[in-house]
């Protein structure tokens, strides 16, 4: 027998004395996790003890800083469907999570964070590196609870993982106090598969389901809008299914990207503010909309006074908040995604849409001609994203986990990057976090160690959490890192140069020489500037074993289009700056 | 239009769960005109009342916020006319302003309250009724001077006639065993 196979062996012992933070260990081991992320510190030492003799079971990641902790628990949670899982100390070590819990909040990402909280007698008297964990996290997280007694860990952490993957899926938070994890307990693990309290989906409705497929039937011009909860309900194959049987064009928003292959005949792209054109004006010309899994975020939807109004409205979603929050539904089928559309897929009668799928077609030449072939294919000197991203997309067959930060470069990757897997894209949509992308990759990485996981950052982004490369480099992981550096906060930039008169406050910024960074941490890496030396820095970078940093200087003007300006009808999307000046 | 809405949510009896319910308000701007919480009829299962005014669409999707919130069994919103609902509020007065004329007396009978404290210093007033009737009692009282004066949060039940509370969490736990989620899907695998 291995260690590692020893140590799950001791873990599953039941009915035994152990210590509080032993029964934590033991409980995440029971959860089937396998890799943590986290920092230690006095108020979660004694969970680190108890780690000491499990460190083959569990693979404990130790990062930089408990932001890059949590992103990165984010990023092995998205690509492998599982809950990510981070600790951290009280005080300092749990506030520096909360943005990475407020991301998952709003980003649907199931994670459990634990963080240590200090003895339960000194709770209330603002002693040394005490603060309001549960207070401070409540608005960002779908369920946090405090332990005190070490009898209530194993109950309260399988809730946690019940909690976090089930139904819309979200953060939990553990705060658990010292004298808890030293406290003694018979240990004893059951998993948590009910609470009374709590409805995780409702069961499909048979009726509403004939009627949305007689509105999908009876429609001439229906288009499927989709979001991240295809993959989140694992329902990707539904989703072909359905389109196929259909004939519907499907377009997808930022976190819903890879659920569906790019090369789809039915792929007709992105919504949204930088999404493609086809997609936005067809919203506003269509005669049925079905939306799946996603929540008509505004950056999606821009002015909802104006959004899909001559449409019937389908939606079908897991989370009953979401119904009529934003956009008022004519049929909403609450529910899980694979079931109802698997479902639906029965009882709809095939059909084509030719002519309507044309039309798609022919605003994606319009949208070719104007944006999409100066961005991959320009005649001007200086490198674009565009074509950055699309090379690496090529070299790796489209079959890469793409991470993205968050700016123009995010927008560029999510335009340019293909797919042929699900969860392959991975980014910070709702809360728009920078500093996400490279400890996300390093998750992805560690969740997907077979496959090449790429992230694109920015130089900003890229700055926010730049530490991670120590982790990188400690735990030898084969990220490759492309940083497309325009010298400038760029989307901030765009939205000076377009709506604040070319008034750039602030947003130049310099950035150290990344590659001699990288080179610090003994993790090779390399400039490009010149379009003719692109392909071979790409070359080398994947023939590298191991991680690589490649800098790839960008045209500062560079902008993202199309675009929908902020507070827009989505059928006013610009397709170049000219436009915008109109 | 706004208008006042009564917020009843029934749930466990969890430490933080009102802060969890009042942040989804505070959050969309919508002040709370009063909040109660109390046990239930059934035991473990504490209802927290809670009324505000507001648009019903508004309403509406902050109940369903609530609803959501991980520890809440079920929450509901009803209008005034729906249900019976009643405030408390007590008087102090001076004992010396009651004995000088039979006028606080009169106003006592007059709004059916009652006295439930005399002292040779003060009398303690009690009157159970909507804000209006309470109010009303205040602007009588206080030509004598009130030297205290508070108002309870509403109560208020639905006019069926039991709390079907009991019934609810049967079909609550039909309809968890009739949801196959993915982790029951998984475990049977
Ligand atoms: C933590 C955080 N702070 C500020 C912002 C606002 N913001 C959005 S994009 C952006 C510029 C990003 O610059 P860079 O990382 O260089 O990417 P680029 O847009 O140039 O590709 C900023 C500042 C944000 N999204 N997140
Ligand atoms: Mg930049």
């Amino acid at each position: 027998m291995t260690t590692k196979e020893k140590e799950t062996k001791r873990s599953q012992q039941q009915d035994v004395e152990i210590t509080g933070s032993e029964a934590v260990i033991r409980s995440l081991i029971a959860e089937g996790a396998e890799v943590i992320f986290g920092y230690p510190g006095g108020a979660i030492m004694p969970v680190y003890d108890a780690l000491y003799d499990y460190r083959n079971a569990l693979r404990h990641i130790l990062t930089r800083h408990e932001q890059g902790a949590v992103h990165a628990a984010q990023g092995y949670a998205r690509v492998t469907g599982k809950v990510g899982v981070c600790i951290a100390t009280s005080g300092p070590g749990a506030t520096n999570l909360m943005t990475g819990i407020a991301d998952a909040q709003i980003d649907s990402t199931p994670l459990v964070c634990i963080t240590g909280q200090v003895t339960s007698g000194l709770l209330g008297t603002d002693a040394f590196q005490e603060s309001d964990v549960v207070g401070l996290s409540m608005p960002v997280t779908k369920w946090n609870f405090q332990i005190t007694t070490p009898e209530d860990i194993p109950e309260a952490i399988a809730k946690a993982f019940y909690i976090a993957a089930s139904g819309r899926p979200g953060p939990v938070l553990l705060d658990i106090t010292k004298d808890a994890q030293f406290g003694k307990l018979k240990y004893k693990y059951a998993k948590c598969h009910k609470i009374r309290s709590y409805v995780p989906e409702y069961p499909v409705n048979k009726e509403k389901l004939a009627e949305a497929a007689t509105l999908i039937n009876e429609a001439k011009k229906p288009f499927l809008i989709f979001g991240q909860g295809i993959m989140l309900g694992e329902a990707e194959r539904e989703l072909k299914g359905f389109i196929d049987k259909t004939g519907i064009p499907a377009a997808w928003t930022l976190l819903g990207l890879s659920a569906l292959n790019s090369d789809h005949p039915l792929n007709v792209g992105m919504l949204g503010m930088h999404g493609n054109y086809g997609p936005n004006i067809k919203t506003n010309e269509c005669d049925l909309l079905i939306a799946v899994g996603m929540r008509f975020d505004d950056r999606v939807t821009g002015t909802l006074k104006t959004y899909a109004k001559q449409a019937k409205i389908i939606h079908i979603e897991i989370d009953p908040a979401e119904i009529n929050k934003n956009v008022k539904t004519d049929v909403a089928l609450l529910g899980d995604a694979k079931k109802i559309l698997r479902l639906l897929t029965h009882i709809v009668s095939p059909n084509k849409h030719k002519e309507w799928v044309k039309e798609f077609k022919q605003a994606h030449a319009i949208e070719d001609k104007k944006v999409i072939q100066s961005d991959l294919y320009p005649k001007k000197p200086g490198l674009t994203m565009g074509e950055v991203v699309r090379r690496v997309s090529e070299y790796t067959k489209n079959k890469a986990v793409i991470v993205s930060d968050v700016g123009q470069h995010q927008m560029a990757t999510a335009r340019y990057s293909k797919f042929t897997q699900p969860r392959s894209h991975i980014t910070s949509g709702g809360l728009g976090t920078m500093g996400y992308g490279l400890p996300a990759a390093i998750g992805a990485k560690l969740g997907e160690p077979n496959r090449e996981v790429v992230v694109f950052a920015g130089d900003g982004g890229f700055q926010m959490t730049i530490q991670e490369l120590g982790t990188i480099a400690q735990e030898k992981l084969g990220v490759k890192m492309v940083i497309l550096n325009n010298h400038f906060l760029g989307m901030v930039r765009q939205w000076q140069e377009l709506f604040f008169e070319k008034r750039y406050s602030f947003t130049e910024i310099l950035s150290p020489d990344f590659v001699k960074v990288a080179d610090a941490y003994g993790i090779p890496g390399n400039h490009v500037s010149d379009r003719d030396k692109l392909d071979d820095a790409i070359k080398v970078m994947f023939e590298t074993e191991g991680p690589y940093l490649l800098e790839v200087n960008i045209e500062k003007d560079d902008n993202v289009f199309p675009m929908v300006p902020a507070g827009a009808s989505v059928s006013d999307i610009l397709l170049s700056p000219e436009d915008a000046t109109k | 239009m706004k208008k006042e809405f009564i917020i009843t949510t029934y749930s466990e009896n969890h430490i933080g769960l009102t802060n969890r319910i009042t942040i989804i308000l505070t959050r969309r701007q919508v002040n709370i005109e009063s909040l109660t919480g109390s046990e239930s009829a059934l035991p473990g299962i504490h209802k927290i009342t809670i009324v505000i005014n507001e648009e019903e669409e508004k309403v509406k999707n902050i109940v369903k916020q609530i609803d959501k919130i991980v520890d809440v069994l079920k929450a509901f919103y009803h209008t005034n006319e729906e249900m019976i609902y009643q405030e408390i509020a007590l008087y102090k007065v001076l004992t010396k302003s009651l004995m000088e004329s039979d006028e606080i007396e009169k106003l006592i009978r007059s709004h059916n309250a009652r006295i439930l404290e005399i002292t040779p210093e003060y009398t303690v007033i009690e009157k159970t009724g909507h804000k209006e009737e309470t109010q009303e009692l205040f602007q009588g009282l206080n030509k004598f001077g009130v030297l205290q004066f508070i108002r309870s949060g509403r109560i208020a039940l639905t006019r069926s006639p039991i709390e079907k509370l009991s019934e609810f969490l049967k079909e609550r736990d039909e309809l968890l065993e009739k949801v196959e989620t993915r982790s029951k899907l998984r475990k049977a695998n």
